[in-house]
């Protein structure tokens, strides 16, 4: 018990702690997941738990980590392959862009592309559009060009359920504002309702940008070609998993720089909301 | 370039009287879907110079009356005419402002005030507005914002903005929907003067919806009791406080005495 007296003497201190957990710095935090996860891989495949042609060790995995690397920086045959995939995923995203960004405000800003056009986007979607592949390859051939449909086909939900919802993004004080300085349809949704929308068509960006890997690697493991998803299939095969593990590793290198540059031209569109997060811990 | 202009012969009769500049005759709005009528036999003329406030409860049908002003809503019956010519949309010689500033985030103080330029005359026209704009944010003490995004603007200054951008098309009339209602009261009675004195600076003609007697007496020549229910006007009180009104009439007997007069009135109801 303290001195009743002393009392005054002392500045009343909140000590606020954060949990444990909470307290370790990031970098500390992820090398120690990293080396745990790496410790139990490796315990599991030295002590033959588990198959060497199912799971292999991570000296191997990384043995051919080395290996793809010095191919792909010396420009031989999975540099190219790489690019392949690299401009269809680029061309899938730019049409899934285009059309989504269109079919969105059709549907946002129409009552005909509100009440026709998206009971028959919905039915579309709610398909496996996996499922679309031997057609596109029935009806665009082997070339890079049925990987591009497929990859667009899957990316474009995302941003034209995202463009529509972003155009109700403004408040109704906002569409009384324009209404009162006599704003045309248009001026209304290329001054307000876009720039208002533009968070939310950005999450749908980086939705597709997710969805078009998978569309471009999908359609490459089931046409073959040169890209990388055919490499990938080639490996796995000849039931080389190292191989398999590192070109997946490479090949998440391309989906990163995507998704990061779709949040990096949204820091730099929606600069207004920079102090704001945008999407939590994702963002 | 001072261009001179003869003075218009006016009849000596009319000498001194100011001239009228909204006037609504036998207005209603009856809305079909729920056969509810917001407004019934409505008459208000709003002189040159005046400032008009309306008070009632919620529900009175003071926001439709002021959305039909605006033109922002078609009336069912009546006359609605503004500098004599009628009402039958948005009209560049009005003037809003709402209980949200509405700043676009995206846009900077001054882009934001030159907005309704650009939306009807280009971005040509709002570029040459800026002068203006500045003269504008200056007046309400705002010169140093011009060129910030509204994210760094505090409530009484966003507030602030939004009147100049209201002003920056040299309106006739002044249609304000409890513009500070949303601000604490301090900032609220500032904002109250601040307009005062804008208002009185400009020649301003105005018509207020607000929640607050105190609001509606301080800045107001006239007042309009609504009740609802039919939504009609049932007291025009004439508010002959001197200008300028300052904080401090609030606590005089006669402020007193009009507030608890509008207040009965609209307590009856209340109590209906």
């Amino acid at each position: 018990m303290t001195d009743a007296s002393r009392l005054e003497d002392e500045d009343t201190v909140w000590e606020e702690r954060e949990a444990l957990i909470d307290r370790i710095p990031r970098w500390v935090a992820m090398t120690f997941l990293f080396v745990v996860v790496v410790g139990i891989w490796d315990l599991v495949t030295r002590m033959g738990w588990v198959s060497a042609i199912i799971l292999p060790t991570p000296a191997e995995t990384l043995a051919d980590l080395i290996f793809v690397g010095g191919n792909l920086i010396a420009g031989e045959y999975m540099l190219d392959a790489l690019w392949t995939t690299t401009l269809t995923v680029a061309y899938g995203f730019l049409i899934a862009a285009g059309i989504g960004f269109s079919l969105g405000v059709l549907v946002g800003e129409t009552k005909f592309g509100e009440r026709a056009v998206m009971p028959y986007l919905v039915a579309i979607d709610t398909m496996p559009k996996v499922a679309f592949a031997p057609l596109f390859i029935a009806w665009l051939g082997f070339d890079i060009g049925s990987k591009v449909a497929l990859a667009a086909f899957i990316a474009t939900f995302p941003i034209v359920v995202a463009t529509a919802a972003g155009l109700y993004a403004a408040t109704d004080n906002e569409r009384m504002l324009f209404k009162s300085f006599g704003a045309t349809q248009l001026q209304t949704l290329v001054r307000l309702k876009l720039p208002t929308g533009l968070p939310y068509i950005f999450t749908g960006l980086k939705i597709a940008s997710v969805g078009v890997m998978a569309g471009a690697i999908t359609g490459e493991f089931l046409g073959g070609g040169r890209g990388f998803g055919a490499l990938i299939r080639q490996s796995a095969s000849q039931l080389d998993t190292p191989r398999v593990f590192a070109l997946i590793l490479y090949l998440s290198l391309l989906g990163l720089a995507l998704y990061f540059t779709v949040v990096w031209m949204q820091r730099y569109f929606v600069f207004w909301k920079k102090g704001e997060k945008q999407g939590g811990p994702i963002g | 370039m001072t261009k001179v202009e003869p003075l218009p012969l006016e009849p000596l009769t009319a000498a001194a009287q100011p001239l009228p500049v909204y006037q609504i005759e036998r207005l209603s709005k009856i809305y079909v879907r729920n056969n509810l009528t917001a407004l019934s036999e409505v008459y208000l003329t709003i002189l040159k110079g005046e400032f008009v406030s309306v008070v009632g409860t919620s529900g009175c049908g003071k926001s439709t009356l002021l959305n039909i002003m605006a033109g922002l809503l078609p009336p069912t019956t009546g006359r609605v005419v503004l500098n004599g010519r009628p009402v039958l949309g948005p009209r560049p010689d009005i003037g809003m402002m709402f209980q949200q500033a509405t700043l676009l985030p995206w846009k900077t103080t001054i882009e934001n005030i030159v907005l309704p330029i650009e939306i009807r005359e280009g971005r040509g026209a709002a570029k040459a507005a800026r002068g203006r704009a500045m003269d504008l944010l200056q007046l309400v003490g705002l010169g140093e914002f011009a060129n910030v995004y509204p994210g760094e603007l505090s409530g009484g200054m966003a507030q602030r903005a939004s009147i100049c951008r209201m002003l920056v098309t040299d309106p006739a009339m002044l249609l304000l929907d409890e513009p500070f209602s949303a601000l604490d009261e301090f900032t609220r009675d500032f904002m109250n003067m601040e307009f005062q004195r804008i208002c009185m600076e400009r020649e301003a003609t105005a018509f207020l919806v607000t929640h607050s007697l105190e609001e509606a007496v301080i800045l107001s020549d006239r007042i309009q009791v609504m009740k609802a229910r039919p939504g009609r006007i049932v007291e025009d009180v004439r508010i002959s406080l001197r200008r300028p009104r300052t904080l401090e009439m609030i606590n005089t007997r006669e402020f007193g005495e009009i507030v608890a007069h509008i207040r009965e009135l609209l307590g009856k109801e209340a109590h209906e």
